[in-house]
């Protein structure tokens, strides 16, 4: 491994607290059903094993979007492998953005997520993103680009995942 | 809380731990944010996280003219209300600037108030472009 400098550059950590069970959550993340709900949209499909492939497919919405302003999107738009899978408390996958050449370029980076129940009925889910080497990922996911059209990166995602799984509905649809 | 827990050697790399000394009062209260970002000082610290992530409370008390201690009880406000998340890497605890609960405030409130004008501005735009 590196040092210890690069780490505390390049790794971001987002943590948002949900009224639900870590079930719930641990299915927002993995199933396809949940995935192409809130945030970016799109069909996860993970094989939930070390080793395992982790792969995300655009919704149709999503896609068409896309096209509408002229980027074609690959049939895959993110890839990676399992490498930790201890539902519903902990998923660790490689990941690389597949959208865009220069971005597809930085890379794998290393996500994980954790869910831990806190009481009261709710979970906090942690989601801590290694982006050594991905400056341009890191710029997306911080949600940097969100007023050129680039969605708010995490802190959005987040926000519409607490409100899908609270109320029932998105508010970014 | 101990963090003696120990870390299988292939994941080492990640040796990044969770702290978790979290009520269920922290979770929900956005009281907590307000009165969190209602101080300079510590606004100051969520800046200077912006410009840079995962910093010790060394490197955070260098750049603010202020005791270790009072850094100290500073990084305690704004954990406690979400806004900065602890990890350790090995012997160090780095802190992170969450950005989370601002989003949840901005979606909850600030989209509730503003949405109204900006459709309004939507038909203004409508209008006029119609009348071209």
């Amino acid at each position: 491994m590196s040092t210890m400098t690069n780490t505390t550059t390049t790794t971001q950590v987002h943590r948002v607290y949900i009224k639900t069970t870590a079930d719930r959550i641990w299915a927002a993340i993995t199933k396809p059903e949940w995935t192409a709900r809130y945030g970016y949209t799109g069909y996860v499909s993970y094989d939930l094993r070390p080793g395992g492939r982790y792969e995300v497919r655009a919704t149709e919405g999503f896609r068409a979007a896309a096209e509408s302003q002229g980027n074609q999107l690959p049939e895959v738009i993110i890839d990676g492998e399992v490498l930790e899978a201890d539902p519903p408390r902990r998923l660790v996958t490689t990941f690389r953005m597949l959208m865009d050449a220069e971005i597809a370029g930085e890379g794998f980076t290393r996500v994980t997520h954790e869910i831990k129940d806190i009481g009261g009925g709710v979970c906090s889910l942690t989601v801590t993103h290694e982006l050594e080497g991905a400056p341009k990922l890191a710029l997306i996911l911080s949600g940097g680009l969100e007023d050129v059209g680039a969605g708010g990166g995490y802190p959005w995602v987040l926000s519409d995942l607490k409100t899908l799984l609270e109320t029932g509905s998105p508010f970014t649809s | 809380m101990s963090r003696a827990t120990a870390v299988p050697e292939p994941l080492a790399r990640r040796a990044l731990t969770c702290d978790q000394i979290v009520t269920y009062s922290h979770a929900v209260n956005d009281d907590l944010v307000f009165k969190a970002l209602a101080d300079p000082t510590r606004r100051l610290l969520l800046d200077r996280l912006f410009a840079r992530d995962g910093r010790t409370l060394t490197e955070l008390e260098s750049e603010v003219e202020m005791t270790r201690f009072g850094v100290m009880k500073h990084l305690r406000v704004l954990e406690d209300a979400g806004l900065v998340v602890t990890r350790r890497a090995g012997r160090e605890k780095l802190h992170f600037l969450n950005a989370v609960p601002i989003r949840l405030i901005h979606d909850r409130w600030i989209d509730k108030y503003t949405e109204r004008q900006v459709s309004a501005l939507a038909d203004l735009k409508t209008e006029l472009e119609g009348n071209e």
